[in-house]
């Protein structure tokens, strides 16, 4: 990865909305490298997709739960945690999955509507699996940072509108 | 000019000096609605959280009490190494440095300790507004020397020359500058330093935009040649760091100048605030990452702000530095002052007019790009728009 690549990667981590005519505006490109460089990024996976970052508790009763699992899981030999792992991400309820040092081995969140929903999973799909050993579940209470983005960010601007 | 009967008690020195023409557009634009500013001369982020922090602990431990006058010990021998590993100047913490309350106050105190009644002190325009009406209150007399869109508004040597008399006394040196965001290469400065040198000058260099330059390595000017015994450094934190509230600067320069301008800072302030030094001391040991940050950020914003009005045939140089595009707008027949008002009446982007930086500011206007890509965006279209409207 060069570094116009990775500036153009920061600047849509941050924003996955710019205009491509912004993004070459500001890298001081042009629009057409601009539209290559993303489109390489895209095909070597480098760009994995795009998403929004989204305060579901504003404007909408439409609860969402999330949990955070810490999972105890005998490795298998041969294919260490990989192939246990693929085994709980392929659930489309999971989120995210990461490999972690310290006492236990995989961190596993969980999106579901309700607390019973994902103590459901929990119980009947994940403890169920060979090698998963034990389970702690953390229910998340209230969100106050999520990807770098502050949830209640005042945004406005303090500075004095003119100043030399 | 304010109109309004005045007291008789006023001095003569303050009657002489104009409030700066920058209010006027504050003033307006203040009473507006949905205003795009890029009017605003300070940077668009809030001071980076470790620095913050760093003062909250400060006064957590108590430390609210006077520091000496000169600042924090420890505080001048960060800015001692910060300006030798930044700048390759270097400086003695113990007697050649005083911290002050941001850099404006470090000017005022370097002109006052300098400048005899009816001494003239060059300033190179189009310039920050203070530095004229500072000179004059110290009792000096402000010499404009100009500098045009023909030469990147860079000085010009000979233009120096033109100026000086047996009674100038100092050249006051911006670089980056504001407002044009023009910065001096090391080949300008040795050319500047000859006539400098030639004319046993003087120089109080105000290298506050320092960190923010962005094509070539910046060069501190009392590093050229032996610049150093006749110069008067001034930078600060405000800039690079993000801390314009926090009032925090500092002078550097030969000792016997120095412990002048600490004689005038003892008497009259003290010393600079004690919580923002804790602050600046955090700045200088953990905040490079955040001037690199930042700064790679205005760097892209110079360059969409640039390109853009290119592309509506408002003709500017590319500043080297500081936040600031400085576009010529005689295309369009108005005046600076006509242009900015108009274009804040009718498209509500408030943009400072390039006279009240001097008379070789006017046909130009000033805009600051240290605001959000998605607010200059627009201020884009509509500066665009208003162009259009008018041919």
């Amino acid at each position: 990865m060069d570094a116009k690549e990775r500036e153009l990667l920061q600047l849509i981590e941050k924003n996955g909305r710019l205009e491509n005519s912004t993004i070459a505006r500001l890298m001081g490109i042009s629009e057409d490298e601009t539209k290559q460089m993303i489109e390489k990024l895209e095909k070597e996976k480098v760009i994995l997709g795009y998403s929004a970052i989204i305060n579901w508790t504003k404007g909408t009763d439409e609860g969402a739960v999330t949990a955070m699992i810490d999972v105890k899981v005998t490795p298998k030999r041969g294919v260490g945690f990989d192939k246990v792992a693929e085994r709980i991400y392929r659930f489309p309820e999971v989120k995210a999955v990461y490999l972690m040092s310290g006492v236990y081995d995989l961190s596993v969140s969980i999106e579901g509507k309700t607390m019973a929903e994902v103590g459901r999973f929990v119980s009947e799909k994940l403890s169920t699996l060979d090698s998963v050993l034990s389970t702690t579940t953390h229910f998340i209470l209230k969100k106050y940072k999520h990807d770098g983005l502050v949830f209640s960010e005042n945004e406005e601007d303090k500075r004095i509108v003119v100043s030399p | 000019m304010i109109t309004e009967q005045r007291s008789k008690y006023l001095s003569d020195s303050v009657e002489s000096i104009q409030p700066s023409g920058i209010r006027r557009f504050f003033d307006l634009a203040s009473s507006m609605e949905n205003v795009i500013s890029l009017g605003v001369g300070e940077p668009d982020f809030v001071t980076p959280w470790n620095v913050i922090e760093a003062s909250y602990h400060s006064l957590e431990q108590g430390y609210t009490a006077y520091t000496a006058n000169a600042g924090l010990l420890e505080l001048r021998k960060e800015i001692t190494r910060y300006m030798r590993r930044r700048f390759g100047v270097t400086y003695n913490a113990e007697n050649e440095m005083v911290v002050t309350v941001g850099a404006s106050q470090a000017i005022d105190i370097a002109l006052r300790a300098v400048v005899n009644p009816g001494e003239e002190v060059i300033v190179v325009e189009p310039s920050f507004v203070s530095y004229a009406p500072t000179v004059t209150l110290a009792g000096g007399v402000p010499v404009p020397v100009h500098t045009y869109s023909k030469n990147d508004f860079k000085l010009q040597p000979e233009h120096i020359e033109e100026a000086v008399t047996e009674k100038t006394k100092a050249i006051l040196l911006c670089s980056p500058n504001n407002p044009t965001g023009t910065v001096l290469s090391k080949t300008d400065l040795q050319k500047i330093a000859q006539v400098v040198e030639k004319h046993d000058l003087l120089v109080i260099s105000d290298e506050i935009y320092a960190e923010l330059t962005y094509d070539e390595p910046y060069t501190s000017f009392p590093s050229v040649g032996n610049m150093r015994e006749r110069t008067i450094l001034i930078s600060g934190f405000s800039k690079a760091f993000a801390m314009t509230g926090w009032r925090l600067g500092f002078a550097c320069g030969p000792k016997d100048i120095l412990q002048a301008m600490l004689k005038i800072h003892q008497y009259t302030m003290m010393c600079a605030p004690t919580m923002a030094q804790h602050a600046a001391l955090e700045a200088l040991v953990n905040g490079q990452k955040d001037v690199i940050r930042m700064k790679e950020s205005y760097r892209q914003r110079r360059s969409l702000v640039t390109h853009a009005l290119e592309e509506m045939g408002l003709s500017c140089h590319i500043p080297g530095g500081a936040f600031y595009v400085f576009p010529s707008i005689k295309s369009t027949g108005l005046s600076s002052e006509e242009f900015a008002e108009q274009l804040l009446l009718k498209e509500q982007v408030a943009v400072v007019p390039g006279s009240v930086f001097g008379e070789s500011g006017e046909g130009h206007i000033r805009c600051s790009y240290a605001t959000s890509i998605a607010k200059l965006e627009e201020a884009m279209k509509r500066i665009k728009r208003f162009i259009e409207n008018r041919e």
